[in-house]
């Protein structure tokens, strides 16, 4: 398969925004979806649509087969153990919301947790939400000049013996890689609970829960070409079980009377009330085609169509570009000399070009960086050259403009 | 609103006429020249002093910063704004020329949807936009509004 045949089945691509042929550089925010995700779909609510887990009936066995086959597949997807250790959750969000409650009776007063010093929001604020319930204490990793995590600063903080670290896999506002397998050791060795926001990583790289050795692994469908409203928790068997449920009601439950509740077992009792089957069996979907594709020579592909992405932003006059590293995922953040972030967003989306522009939902890291934004040009596996050729234009135009 | 609003005299500066925007808007060949009269347009503006650039006056649903006051001087509505983002002042500009002065009755019956499409900027007027101007569109109706209201 040619690259061109591999970006037609993605049909959104094909369109213009005043005249100009649409350039999306967002993928960050949301990837796009293959025609092949959308027919999962609409074949799902056109022949197999029933509730999951209940009716004896026929429809029902086939949904929840669909549905459970896709646990399986998530299972191979990340290499976990056990296929109970794929929790299906609304997104990252959800997931890590539900790891941050679930340690509510684990933590004492005066415990601490570290988090990623280049976090997005959805890695803080739960964090923030738990310690406030237990009386723990936050400390951010702080990050080095060049935008990375500072191994060293790390290591100071785990000597302090943390009861959790929440990291990132790739940072979803620069495109920084954190050497995860490392620093994970380091944290076990410490002794702490660990989990990663793979929300970035998924639909760049191959992900190996068992070899990272993670406690949990939290990422969204919508960022891997599947659809939104769903994402995945890996959570290692042990650990996942001993999270008290986020939500209780159907599906999670053994016996209910109304004097009292047994749960269920893993992967049910974390998963409350009806699923989004829908979702899920399109999510299936977007891993089947990933795995239809050669990955490492996709993946090999887009890291040199990042660099050269950095290359051209760097060779305009007058471009900062922030924490941009050869060895970065999918994203690139820039400002243009020190126009505002929103002028240069509102001039692109004037020539079909959409990046996002703005916090990127990690304030703490605008603040360290001293910015008050910045733009945020994201590569998925459909972007080319004449993307970037386009959107360098493009910035070439705003530039005029403004400057 | 800020308990310290700046003085009278900023409100009153003469800003670009409604009919005057009109024209060079009328007469703009294509986009750029469009934006480019924004930012020239955002330059005639009054520049709000830090001193104001205040939380309380900022106003929400904007990625950038801009902040509004509001004076109602001899039953006429008058406002004042300001942004960190050139553009975005530029579009504030056109929906402060289109109200300065205006009565109570006028500003309620301003068309804020039908002026920017004559403009040509009506996708920039949307509660989807991070730019903040369907937010600032409404703070200026329910400002003059509520003035009237407590009057």
């Amino acid at each position: 398969m040619t690259h061109a045949q591999l970006r037609a089945q993605f049909p959104i691509l094909e369109q213009t925004l005043a005249d100009h042929p649409l350039c999306y550089l967002d993928t960050a925010a949301t990837s796009q979806k293959p025609q092949c995700v959308l027919d999962a779909m609409t074949a799902y609510y056109q022949q197999d649509n029933a509730n999951v887990h209940r009716a004896a009936h026929s429809l029902s066995a086939r949904a929840t087969q669909g549905y459970e086959a896709v646990r399986d597949k998530l299972q191979r997807f990340i290499k976990a153990n056990r296929r109970e250790e794929i929790i299906f959750t609304h997104g990252t969000t959800e997931a890590i919301n539900l790891v941050a409650n679930g340690l509510s009776n684990q933590l004492q007063p005066g415990d601490l947790i570290l988090l990623d010093g280049a976090a997005h929001h959805a890695n803080i604020v739960p964090w923030q939400m738990l310690a406030e319930r237990c009386g723990a204490r936050i400390k951010p990793i702080p990050l080095t000049q060049d935008c990375r995590l500072d191994e060293a600063a790390f290591d100071a903080l785990l000597a302090l013996k943390p009861k959790i670290v929440a990291l990132g896999h790739v940072s979803n506002a620069l495109g920084i890689v954190n050497p995860l397998q490392s620093l994970i050791k380091r944290a076990k060795a410490a002794g702490a609970l660990t989990l990663v926001d793979g929300a970035q990583a998924v639909a760049h790289m191959p992900v190996d829960v068992t070899q990272l050795d993670c406690d949990f692994y939290a990422f969204s469908g919508h960022k891997m070409y599947g659809p939104t409203g769903v994402g995945v928790l890996y959570g290692r068997y042990e650990v996942l079980d001993s999270l008290t449920p986020l939500l209780t009601g159907g599906e999670m439950i053994k016996t209910v009377s109304f004097e009292a509740t047994e749960f269920g077992a893993l992967p049910n009792r974390l998963e409350a009330g009806t699923p989004p089957i829908a979702e899920v069996i399109g999510l299936g979907a977007a891993i089947d085609f990933l795995n239809s594709l050669p990955r490492a020579e996709l993946q090999a592909q887009e890291q040199a169509l990042l660099q050269h992405l950095q290359q051209q932003l760097s060779s305009i006059e007058g471009v900062h570009l922030y924490g941009a590293h050869a060895d970065n995922l999918g994203a690139v953040a820039f400002n243009l000399a020190d126009e505002h972030h929103q002028d240069v967003g509102i001039l692109l989306d004037q020539q079909g070009v959409a990046v996002r522009c703005g916090h990127h939902c990690a304030m703490p890291l605008m603040q360290s960086l001293g910015l008050k934004g910045c733009c945020r040009a994201s590569l998925g596996i459909y972007s080319n050259e004449a993307d970037i050729a386009r959107f360098i234009q493009a910035l070439k135009q705003v530039k005029d403009l403004l400057l | 609103m800020s308990s310290t609003p700046p003085p009278d005299a900023t409100f009153l500066a003469p800003l670009a006429s409604k009919a005057e925007i009109l024209a060079l808007f009328a007469q703009a060949p294509d986009w750029q020249e469009k934006y480019r009269q924004l930012m020239l347009l955002g330059k005639r503006f009054p520049v709000l002093a830090n001193e104001f650039r205040v939380e309380a006056a900022q106003v929400r649903g904007c990625e950038s910063n801009a902040w509004l006051y509001h004076r109602q001087l001899a039953g006429k509505h008058y406002f004042l704004a300001d942004s960190d983002a050139r553009i975005v002042k530029g579009l504030i500009g056109l929906l402060l020329a289109a109200n300065q002065g205006l009565s109570t009755a006028e500003i309620a019956a301003f068309d804020a949807d039908a002026y920017f499409n004559t403009l040509g900027l009506g996708g920039q007027l949307s509660p989807s936009r991070t730019n903040g101007l369907y937010a600032l569109a409404r703070a200026i109706k329910a400002c003059a509004a509520a003035e009237a209201a407590g009057d």
